[in-house]
């Protein structure tokens, strides 16, 4: 079929390379980090990532605060680890490579199912039924031990059938590129989503409900599809996990994973497409290394969680595109003075508040131990109170000089603001 | 019957308490359009600065202290950072709880430690409000308070003691709930609540300052959770997890009620109470059941995951399911005005 007019249609440069880079990146990650732990951290970002982007098409794109995600791509990769257990009993001809599918096709299904009550209401209502939904689940799992293992969970063994082309998915180098190839096409089948007139009508349906309503669109019917959608993905997340890890407990549908998710997607930025892949980097890095630093790891994330909603509701993403927005104007020169002060101040204060958490957690938890916490290679005496005055004063000192950078920041960026508006005005006068 | 009558009682103190614990919710809803998704974490909190406080000075000042503590608290709160992501609409208000919800676990766990405390009731608490005693010639007898060991010892004799908590559990709910209402309908702040939950502007205009009667709310409900946690905590567990168990009940409540309605809160409360209760008290399965009817029972049923799960096996998820059941035959909630 011919076009009645001429389109002109550029080749879109800056598109090919970001994808390009994206698929390298995923292709020389495990080269340059290539020690056991962080092969395993890869893969574990990388599924990661698929589940926090089909969070968001949630979240971000629909509006839609679910608190029970983990409910599809826990039973996503329950039914893979079935699915897996069965090729291996050579009951069912599947290659472990499509074993995630498998998660998705579930995830799909059980999507389509408590989609259908969930989906019902949107806003604040919907939060609380996928609440609701999640305990269901959770509650569920550990009443019928046949299908979920009860306490120990079901685990087996990606290692099924004859070696193609060598490739057994023993090593988890070789699970990692499974992992990389779904990651890549999922990201880039989310992504497509967006452009689709579905995405397109779910996000009039996060920002006006009504009016979509006026134009003749069922919002539900909006509402339960990309839902049906998010769970799909969702579900393919699931049975990557059930491969990566060979084995699933009830954990995976618990609430503090749907919480992750939730949490991490929004640090992320759930307003940009890109910001959930930040989101779930941060997550597994957060999950690994942060709670090998400190015990009181959920206290900061909170913490920084309430800040970022309060102060940067985008997220980094969206901390990201303002800086590069300053930057193309040419004013990031004016802030970086300010941004080594906030940065050093915050420093000061996570240094006095960690050392007194550090200490309470000394006394709570191994005082038997011994009277010195070690902290940063200092040595501090929960006992005296030498170490508490010292960690409290260097806190309030800190919070103190941090409020008062803080203030001049935020008038200076008003500032630069205001002339970038300016800017934006007089160029397009010109 | 004496089980008949223990269950009951039992699940109508669990519901009150649920609904000491919804009404502030709900109240906070329908005000401000929040929904506190760190409710339960006040009620953790109340019941272990009740316990703090009861190590102290003793349980009953505890019992005023801690409402008030965790009040100024939620007020607090409220007021440095609700208010602030208020003009991003409803869904960072939701996530700032949410958060909120995560430091007041950590910080409990940092502060009272990762394990269940000792949280005990006092002395005049401690035994059997009444018991029940069937004898063994089908009559039932009341007695206050606990009854002589050598009266249950006897032949065919079954003594059903009521704990003196939850009645106490039952007195307290009951006249903060009477006052709740008075306060609500009879006085002048009632009032001009009331007025602030339908048409906030128009009492802003007559001079109230409204933000600062959302922020009183929102104290009030949090005192509320903080007061249910000092007696819940004392009765069941206080422990880091508590709040997990109680949150999402509460959750369903305010939906099956209907969100916004008091009422609707009310009644689903005490619903839940005595459904959970008896669930738990019944041992009965779909197989057992069938036995008894004298039906013929094959192997293959009896060992058929789900037939064989007695009801109080199921117990956790009756909630859960009746929510489900509400949102598809009855979407607004059972005496809920609002749809969507």
């Amino acid at each position: 079929m011919t076009k009645p007019y001429y389109e002109f249609k550029p080749y879109n440069v800056g598109r090919w390379i970001v994808w390009s880079l994206f698929a390298l990146v995923l292709l020389g990650a495990p080269l340059v980090f290539s020690g056991n732990l962080s092969i395993t951290m890869l893969s574990q970002m990388g599924i990661a990532i698929i589940a926090c982007l089909s969070y968001n098409i949630l979240l971000g794109q629909g509006g839609m605060l679910s608190f029970g995600h983990a409910v599809y791509t826990g039973l996503g990769s329950y039914m893979a680890m079935h699915a897996l257990n069965a090729a291996a009993d050579g009951q069912w001809p599947i290659p472990v490579s499509l074993i995630p599918l498998v998660g998705g096709v579930a995830g799909l299904f059980f999507a389509i199912l408590f989609g259908y009550v969930t989906t019902k209401k949107a806003g604040t209502p919907f939060a609380m039924i996928t609440l609701g939904m999640a305990e269901l689940v959770f509650a569920m799992s550990l009443m019928f031990s046949e299908f979920f293992g009860g306490e120990a969970g079901i685990s087996g063994n990606r290692v099924v059938g004859e070696a193609f082309m060598g490739i057994s998915y023993g090593p988890p180098r070789q699970v990692y590129y499974l992992i990389a190839v779904y990651t890549f096409v999922c990201v880039g089948l989310m992504f497509a989503f967006t452009r689709t007139p579905l995405g397109r009508i779910l996000n009039a349906v996060r920002d006006n409900p009504e009016r979509v309503e006026f134009i003749g669109y069922n919002t539900q019917k909006v509402r339960y599809l990309a839902f049906m959608i998010a769970g799909f993905f969702a579900g393919i997340a699931g049975g990557l996990g059930a491969l990566n890890f060979e084995i699933v407990t009830a954990e995976v549908v618990g609430a503090a994973r749907s919480g992750g998710y939730l949490l991490f997607t929004f640090l992320g930025g759930a307003t940009f497409f890109f910001g959930p892949i930040i989101g779930g980097i941060l997550m597994v890095l957060a999950a690994v290394l942060l709670s090998e630093l400190t015990k009181a790891w959920l206290l900061y994330l909170g913490l920084i969680f309430l800040f970022m909603v309060m102060y940067a509701p985008g997220g980094i993403a969206s901390l990201i595109m303002m800086n590069l927005r300053v930057a193309s104007f040419g004013k990031l020169r004016e802030v970086w003075v300010a941004y080594l002060a906030l940065g050093v101040t915050a420093l000061v204060v996570l240094l006095g508040g960690g050392a007194m958490v550090e200490m309470i957690y000394h006394l709570q938890l191994d005082a038997a131990m011994g009277d010195v916490v070690k902290y940063l290679g200092m040595s501090l005496h929960p006992k005296d109170a030498g170490s508490w005055f010292g960690a409290a004063f260097v806190t309030l000192t800190g919070l103190g000089i941090f409020e008062l950078t803080r203030r001049q920041f935020s008038a200076q960026w008003a500032e630069i603001q205001t002339e970038i508006e300016k800017e934006i005005k007089r160029r397009e006068t010109q | 019957m004496e089980f008949f009558i223990i269950s009951m009682l039992n699940g109508v103190s669990y519901g009150l308490l649920l609904f000491l614990l919804s009404s502030g919710l709900t109240l906070i809803f329908s005000m401000m359009g929040v929904l506190n998704f760190a409710h339960a974490s006040f009620y953790m909190l109340g019941a272990y600065i009740g316990y703090s406080v009861a190590q102290l000075v003793g349980f009953w000042p505890g019992l005023i202290v801690a409402p008030l503590v965790v009040g100024a608290l939620g007020a607090l709160f409220e007021r440095l950072t609700l208010r602030r992501v208020h003009k991003f609409g409803h869904v960072p208000e939701l996530l700032v709880t949410f958060g909120l919800s995560y430091i007041i676990l950590e910080l409990v766990q940092l502060i009272w430690g990762r394990t269940a405390v000792e949280f005990t009731p006092p002395e005049l608490l401690r035994g059997p409000a009444f018991t029940l005693v069937h004898h063994a010639n089908d009559s039932l007898e009341w007695f206050w308070g606990s009854v002589d060991g050598a009266v249950c010892a006897g032949q065919g004799v079954i003594c059903s003691p009521f704990p003196a908590t939850r009645a106490f559990m039952m007195l307290v709910a009951l006249l903060m709930l009477m006052s709740l209402w008075l306060l609500l309908t009879r006085t002048r702040i009632g009032l001009i609540i009331q007025a602030a939950l339908t048409h906030p502007e128009m009492v802003e205009s007559l001079g109230h300052n409204v933000p600062r009667v959302l922020m009183l709310v929102f104290g009030a409900g949090t005192g509320l959770a903080g007061l249910a946690g000092v007696i819940g905590g004392s009765t069941f567990v206080t422990e880091p997890n508590m709040a997990a168990t109680v949150g999402s009940v509460i959750f369903v409540v305010v939906v099956v009620g209907g969100m916004g309605s008091l009422s609707g809160a009310f009644l689903a409360s005490l619903l839940i109470g005595v459904i959970q209760t008896f669930a738990v008290g019944l041992d009965h399965s779909f197989v057992s059941v069938a036995q008894q009817f004298g039906m013929e029972v094959s192997d293959a049923m009896r060992e058929n995951s789900v037939l064989k799960l007695t009801l109080s096996q199921v117990a956790p998820i009756l909630p859960y399911l009746f929510l489900v059941l509400i949102l598809i035959f009855r979407p607004k909630g059972l005496l809920g005005t609002r749809e969507g």
